[in-house]
C-alpha cells in the first residue's frame, strides 16, 4: 500500500465518520427505528468500486469502530458492526455478479444492513416482535439504497481519474 | 455483459425488493383485527396485560416509560430515551400493532379479543 493510497483511504474514513455523525444529528423523520439514509455507505461504495473489496471492508469496519468509540456505546457498536459486515458481504458478492450495477449493489447493501440490525435487535431483546418493522425497513432501505447508489456512481465517475 | 443489461437487471432487483416490502406490509395490514388488550414485555418477559376498554396511565419498567390507554387506543406518553421513537410512534389499537422501545427493551403489543387476559 503506497502513501498516497493510505492517505486517501484515511481521509475517506474521516469523511465517512463525519457523514454518519451528521446523520445522527438529524432528528428521525419517521417513528420506525433504523430508518436512515446511510450517507456513510456512499464512501464504502465508492471505495469498493475505486479500489476493491479489501479496501472497502477496511474503511467501513474502521469507520464503524471509531464512530462507536467516539459517539456510541457497546450496544450501538454491535448494531452498526453487524449491519456493516452483512452489507459489505452482500455488496462484495453482488459486485462480482456481472448482471448488476452499482445501484443494485447499493440497494442490497442498504437492505442487508437493515436486516442485520433487525436480527441483532431480536437477539438482544430476546423477542422476535421487532421483526414487525421489517417491511418498512426493506422499503426504506431500497429507497435509501437508490439515492446512495446514485451518489456513489457520480463519485466513481468524477473521482476515479484523480486517485489512481 | 453490456451496460444496458446491467441497468435492466438492477432495476428489476430494486422493484422486486419494493414488491416484497410493500406486499408484506399490506399482508400484515390485512391480517389485523380489532384488538382487545395490550401486553407489555420487558427484557423478554411478559410482565403485564391491560384491557383497551379501561382508560388508564401505567408506569412501565419502574417509570422509564409511561403507557396511556385512552378511548380504546394505547400510546406511549413518555420515555427516557434520546430518540423518542416509541413516543412518536403514535396510537395502536389493532392486533399485532406494536410499540417498541429498544432503548429500555419494552414491547407493547396489541392482542385480540378472546385471548386469555390475566391468566393468573
Amino acid at each position: 500500500m503506497n502513501t498516497k493510497k493510505l492517505t486517501f483511504l484515511s481521509v475517506c474514513v474521516a469523511l465517512a465518520m463525519i457523514l454518519s455523525y451528521v446523520e445522527s444529528l438529524v432528528p428521525p423523520f419517521v417513528s420506525v427505528p433504523g430508518v436512515k439514509v446511510g450517507l456513510a455507505n456512499s464512501v464504502s461504495l465508492f471505495i469498493l468500486y475505486a479500489y476493491g473489496a479489501r479496501e472497502a471492508a477496511c474503511v467501513s469496519i474502521i469507520r464503524v469502530c471509531l464512530s462507536a468509540l467516539l459517539f456510541g456505546s457497546a450496544v450501538s457498536l454491535i448494531y452498526s458492526l453487524s449491519g456493516a459486515v452483512l452489507s459489505l458481504v452482500g455488496m462484495i458478492i453482488l459486485k462480482r455478479v456481472p448482471i448488476f450495477n452499482i445501484l443494485a449493489v447499493s440497494v442490497s447493501g442498504a437492505v442487508l444492513h437493515n436486516a442485520a440490525q433487525i436480527i441483532v435487535a431480536c437477539l438482544i431483546m430476546e423477542n422476535a416482535a421487532i421483526a414487525y418493522y421489517l417491511p418498512a425497513l426493506i422499503i426504506s432501505g431500497t429507497v435509501a439504497g437508490v439515492a446512495i447508489g446514485t451518489l456513489a456512481a457520480l463519485l466513481v465517475k468524477k473521482l476515479s481519474k484523480i486517485i489512481m | 455483459m453490456s451496460n444496458r443489461k446491467r441497468i435492466i437487471f438492477s432495476i428489476a432487483l430494486i422493484f422486486a425488493l419494493l414488491a416484497v416490502g410493500l406486499s408484506s406490509y399490506f399482508i400484515i395490514e390485512r391480517l389485523k383485527e380489532e384488538g382487545a388488550a395490550v401486553t407489555v414485555t420487558v427484557n423478554g418477559d411478559e410482565v403485564a396485560e391491560y384491557s383497551l376498554e379501561i382508560d388508564g396511565e401505567y408506569e412501565l419498567n419502574g417509570g422509564t416509560n409511561i403507557l396511556v390507554i385512552e378511548n380504546g387506543y394505547a400510546y406511549m406518553k413518555s420515555a427516557n430515551c434520546p430518540k423518542q421513537y416509541c413516543v412518536n410512534y403514535g396510537k395502536i389499537s389493532r392486533t399485532n400493532e406494536k410499540i417498541v422501545c429498544a432503548h429500555n427493551n419494552i414491547i407493547v403489543s396489541v392482542v385480540r379479543a378472546g385471548e386469555e387476559i390475566f391468566p393468573n
